[in-house]
């Protein structure tokens, strides 16, 4: 049996424990609410930005002389999936999920025939994806020394992600991140980014002039609108990790709580029963005199 | 006086201005234009430049920005800028950044059509600098 010296070590070790836990949960907090001011912040750009590809997209969807980053390679054969994860881990199952639904599509894709090609945004994707689909992966983007993201991080992804295109490296380019819906609350999610699919009516009618002419704006709308959407994938996972990880951490303190009231228990009833014992030995040698 | 519409600046990152103007000039991808109320609606693509901005309070404000498009519409005009900055914090050093930087990416074009666009936003940004210089002197 422990000693009480070991007891007492092992109460000292969680209390600790529990104190980390307790700081990481804070500083998350801390970080989830300025993810989400950064969300909220990028949202008008996101927002007329889809409404103006819509607009211009309506029109020129149906030519053969669209582009093809709006109109795809009309294949459907390789598919390119974009896992966006965390760099760290401690955030309950916050990387687990984002990789299992991207894991289950690339499943269904490889046994309908389809090839599938992987980029890993984020290190925790990478060390779980690699393990099955090693020669998959095409490449890996750390964003490890980055505080918070920039839209210059969307943008490198998304120069990536064009240039695997018009190198044909893929024909259909699916996002795979978490959006946030709240603290307990985050959904994994895929989003097929090239070619986009827009959802509802589209087309607003209003006439507009173009200047230059709509291919040369469309040729630079459609890169920036990846970025864009890569941007706000980022952003929707920053504030998901931060969420998962906080709840994450709040369930670990009270785990470590109960833990210690446990130990603490024990650690009094072990001590009691020696003091007994000893009182035992103490009268029943007096006794025997 | 002019007629106030409702005129929008943003970046990815945030909403830099919204609010009442009566006349805004902007770098289009062909050239400058002035937009004022009831202009018609209009698309266009935006070079590095200065946009000049006049509220409705007649207050001038001017913004750099470095790409983007600009929605003119009957509703208002938006402003889709890449990156902008207001006039006032933006040092002469962060204007040589950005030409640092095309330089750089003009250095790295594999291909001819980037070159050729690499070594169009290094002129214009140069413009930028020369005529910021200008101002202030």
């Amino acid at each position: 049996m422990a000693s009480l010296k070991d007891m007492r070590n092992r109460i000292a070790s969680t209390k600790a424990t529990q104190k980390i836990t307790k700081a990481m949960q804070m500083v998350a907090a801390a970080k989830l609410r300025r993810a989400q001011a950064a969300a909220e912040a990028a949202r008008p750009y996101a927002e007329h930005m889809d409404k103006v590809l819509r607009s211009i997209a309506g029109g020129v969807a149906g030519l053969e002389s669209a582009p093809p980053l709006l109109r795809g390679t009309g294949a459907d054969r390789v598919h390119l999936l974009v896992v966006c994860t965390a760099e760290r881990g401690l955030c309950g199952p916050f990387n687990s999920s984002i990789v299992r639904l991207a894991r289950e599509h690339a499943s269904r894709l490889m046994a309908d025939g389809k090839a599938v090609k992987f980029l890993c945004v984020g290190r925790k994707g990478y060390e779980q994806l690699k393990r099955l689909y090693e020669q998959q992966i095409v490449e890996v983007i750390e964003l490890r020394g980055v505080r918070t993201i920039g839209f210059a991080q969307a943008r490198m992804v998304g120069d990536r992600i064009v240039e695997h295109f018009e190198k044909g490296a893929f024909d259909v380019c699916t996002l795979f991140f978490s959006r946030f819906k709240s603290v307990i609350a985050q959904i994994p999610t895929a989003q097929q980014i090239i070619p986009p699919v827009f959802e509802g009516a589209d087309g607003n009618g209003a006439s507009y002039e173009y200047e230059p002419e709509e291919e040369e704006i469309l040729a630079e709308l459609l890169p920036k609108n990846i970025q864009v959407q890569v941007f706000r994938a980022l952003l929707e996972n920053a504030a998901s990790e931060q969420g998962a990880r906080m709840s994450a951490m709040d369930n670990a303190t009270r785990n470590a709580g109960e833990m210690i009231r446990k130990q603490t228990l024990t650690y009094n009833r072990t001590r009691q029963a020696m003091i007994t014992k000893e009182l035992i030995e103490i009268i029943s040698g007096a006794e025997a005199l | 006086m002019a007629e106030p519409f409702a005129f929008e600046i943003v970046s990815p990152e945030r909403r830099l201005l919204a609010g009442e103007a009566t006349e805004v000039v902007v770098p289009g991808g062909d050239g400058y234009f002035t937009v004022m109320a009831g202009h018609a609606p209009v698309m266009s693509t935006v070079k590095p430049g200065v946009v000049d901005v006049k509220m409705a309070d007649g207050e001038l404000r001017q913004f750099f920005v470095r790409g983007g498009f600009a929605d003119v519409a009957p509703s208002g005009f938006t402003l889709l800028a890449e990156q902008a900055v207001a006039l006032a914090d933006l040092a002469a050093e962060d204007i040589e950044g950005h030409i640092r930087n095309a330089e750089e990416d003009l250095a790295d074009a594999d291909t001819d059509e980037k070159r050729d666009k690499a070594r169009q936003t290094l002129s214009q940004l140069r413009e930028v600098r020369d005529a910021l210089a200008h101002m202030r002197r």
